[in-house]
């Protein structure tokens, strides 16, 4: 399998009245065909990664290190011009609240077009026939009718899947989902997860799917990556990271999912809060929080471990497995 | 500051009149509706986002609201709170008629709320503790008495008064600054609480935090909640008896196991198999159902899930089916598959009086 996406050693600061460590130390990559789910809670970094792979962040206050590789390319090192292609045609994403995401002024229709015209050189008439057949392909029902519909005009619903449809349109080979269905009704949600898996398959695509609800990332990924505090403390198939969690964290925040628990029984919680990135870590973030710390947690860095042949945790208890299994 | 040492003076609390068999509150025919300005010549238009519901709270109890966006659950909560005024209805604390044997002031100290957006609900221009003290003043206790009650409330909501009473709003995070709207909210020794999507916003580690902390208080203070939330997880580990509403309209209630083990309207159906799965071998293979919920501008005629329900027949668009009791367990239902001889093809055949 090859890697669409290389992330390597991937830092990223925003500057300003204050300095934000965002992003630390991130490593993973993207498999043909795969889909990834970063998981995590509010401030875990999840967002800014995704935005980084699309060099989305405000260029004047944020500081990029390490090395982001898309399809062999160094995405960092493109210039406005290689990015306007890249964006839309190699890697396209759909957003958290298409209401905010889609333009106000425009038809679903026009929208969908002007994209197509601008990356494949298309004409006016080809480029409708293209944004009807894809908004068919999301399955907007009466699609014709709705070509000429202004955002405004439709349901929560209706909205992701046309946005899914403008992301589609040039048929990229990264799509990069930023907690597209959060904003939907429990009835609608399942129904653009599993839509959304539908035409990875039937694309081909490699997805990115940022989430902090474990329940969605079961319904959609392959591998998951758990974050917190801008860095990724575990990655590994969906099945080991849901069942056997190794990371104290990933541990704590399964537990703490409600999922299941009778009246009665109390709920596992993490103590304490996430820490502020205003420093670059220098010992584990975590640990703080973390009933199994020790002095070694609070000296240095966690070591990055390798578990098994798809599996990474950053933490000691990993080390202390992998050398228990080799002896 | 004056000495700490002295005893905590809280509000007395409303006091109990009807005893532990009148529920703490009863909801009956509560309805409202919105006009909106149609279009220049076509007909006035209505958002009927209550619609006739019927309700009680048992005192102790904890009664859950689940339901999509826009059926009416957050509407609910604010006229029961008097935040705006119904068009029918009436609401009884206690066995008393608000506005008659309970004025407005009284009722707003025997019940308060807990709202989703924890900065919008707090004054970014008072410290935490000024706001905590803020509803007992304005209650007559006296300023150095209220500021005791808020520090000590603090405290019980799991926040160190030394570190957070002088802080403001934006200097905490999300769950904190629940906690102190908790702890706000307790500052009049309410007997109800309202929690509107109080834990929706917060992260699962920090919403399973502060669950546990409704748990607790609610044994310390003797509290009785009505726990709104679209997260049926959430519902059925708080709740003892829950409401499905769907565009304006309860369809079905019970106890919540009972809703939960054996749904009998097919809205409460679908929106449990629709709950994303917990189990990676076990996906979700089909939506349970199509489309979004109707816009609640002028919803649909009858059984208003019957444009979106698998089971309906033309009888569910004629007339609108009502609550009818399952069990003598209080689980009942709004659908005329579960309505012995209503003529729809899936239901019971009617039996004899003791159904």
């Amino acid at each position: 399998m090859t890697n669409l996406v290389e992330v390597n050693g991937l830092n990223i600061r925003f500057t300003g009245e204050r300095t934000v460590h965002a992003v630390n130390d991130l490593s993973f990559a993207l498999g043909e065909g795969e889909v990834l789910g970063l998981l995590g809670e509010s401030g875990s970094g999840k967002s800014v990664t995704l935005r980084a792979l699309m060099r989305l962040l405000p260029r004047k206050r944020t500081q990029i290190s390490g090395s982001v590789r898309v399809l062999g390319r160094d995405v960092l090192a493109l210039d406005e011009e290689e990015l306007s292609a890249f964006r839309g045609q190699t890697v396209s994403m759909i957003f958290q609240e298409p209401a905010l995401a889609l333009d106000p002024v425009y038809t679903i229709g026009a929208q969908i077009a002007e994209t197509v015209m601008r990356h494949e050189g298309k004409n006016h008439t080809d480029a409708m026939a293209r944004a009807l057949e894809m908004l068919e392909v999301v399955r907007i029902p009466s699609a014709k009718r709705r070509l000429e519909a202004y955002p405004h005009e439709m349901s929560g619903g209706m909205r992701q899947r046309a946005m899914i449809a403008l992301a589609l349109s040039c048929k990229p080979k990264i799509l990069l989902a930023d907690e597209p269905t959060t904003a939907l009704d429990a009835t609608v949600q399942i129904q653009i997860l599993l839509l959304l898996r539908e035409l990875q398959r039937e694309f081909g695509m490699s997805v990115i799917f940022v989430t902090h609800d474990i329940g969605v990332a079961i319904e959609i990924c392959d591998r998951v990556a758990v974050m917190y505090a801008g860095e990724i403390v575990e990655q590994g198939t969906l099945k080991h990271i849901v069942r056997s969690p190794i990371h104290p964290y990933a541990k704590g925040l399964l537990a703490s999912t409600v999922h299941g628990a009778r009246r009665g029984q109390r709920l596992e919680t993490i103590p304490g809060t996430p820490p502020s990135l205003d420093r670059a870590p220098v010992s584990c973030s975590f640990a703080p929080r973390c009933a199994f710390a020790e002095a070694r947690c609070i000296e240095q860095l966690p070591p990055n471990v390798r578990v098994g042949p798809d599996r990474i945790a950053r933490c000691i208890l990993a080390e202390r497995r992998v050398i228990a299994a080799a002896t | 500051m004056n000495d700490i040492s002295a005893p905590v003076d809280m509000l007395e609390p409303i006091e109990d009149r009807g005893g532990a068999a009148q529920p703490l509150l009863q909801v009956n025919g509560l309805t409202k509706h919105f006009p909106v300005r149609g279009d220049l010549f076509s007909r006035r238009k209505t958002v009927r986002a209550v619609d006739d519901v019927s309700f009680s709270i048992a005192k102790g109890e904890t009664v859950g609201i689940v339901g999509e966006s826009g059926c009416g659950k957050s509407t609910t909560a604010r006229l029961l709170m008097h935040l705006m005024t119904r068009d029918s209805g009436e609401i009884i604390y206690d066995g008393m008629q608000v506005g008659r044997a309970l004025s407005l002031r009284e009722l707003r100290r025997g019940m308060q709320m807990v709202f989703q957006d924890s900065y919008a609900s707090l004054n970014p221009r008072l410290t935490i503790e000024e706001s905590i003290a803020f509803g007992p003043k304005v209650h007559g206790m006296t300023d150095a008495a209220s500021r005791v009650l808020a520090r000590e409330l603090l405290g019980k909501v799991g926040l160190r008064p030394e570190n957070f009473a002088n802080r403001y709003p934006h200097e905490i995070s999300g769950g904190q600054r629940q906690r102190v709207n908790i702890a706000r909210a307790l500052a009049l020794s309410p007997r109800l609480v309202i929690l509107d999507e109080a834990v929706s916003a917060l992260d699962k580690s920090v919403e399973a935090q502060v669950l546990n902390l409704l748990v607790d208080l609610k044994r310390e203070f003797g509290l009785t909640y009505l726990f709104i939330s679209h997260d049926l997880n959430v519902v059925r580990y708080i709740s003892d008896r829950v409401l499905v509403m769907y565009l304006g309209e309860v369809v079905e209630l019970g106890p919540v196991d009972r809703v939960w083990d054996a749904p009998a309207h097919p809205y409460t159906r679908a929106l449990l198999a629709a709950m994303p799965s917990s189990d990676p071998d076990h996906r979700t293979e089909t939506p349970p159902i199509s489309g979004d919920p109707p816009n609640p501008i002028d919803p649909p005629a009858g059984c208003r899930f019957h444009t979106r329900c698998p089971f309906a027949e033309p009888l569910c668009a004629n007339a609108t089916p009502k609550l009818t009791a399952l069990d003598r367990l209080g689980h009942q239902a709004a659908c005329y598959m579960a309505i012995p001889g209503s003529g729809h093809s899936r239901a019971p055949a009617k039996q004899g009086d003791t159904a």
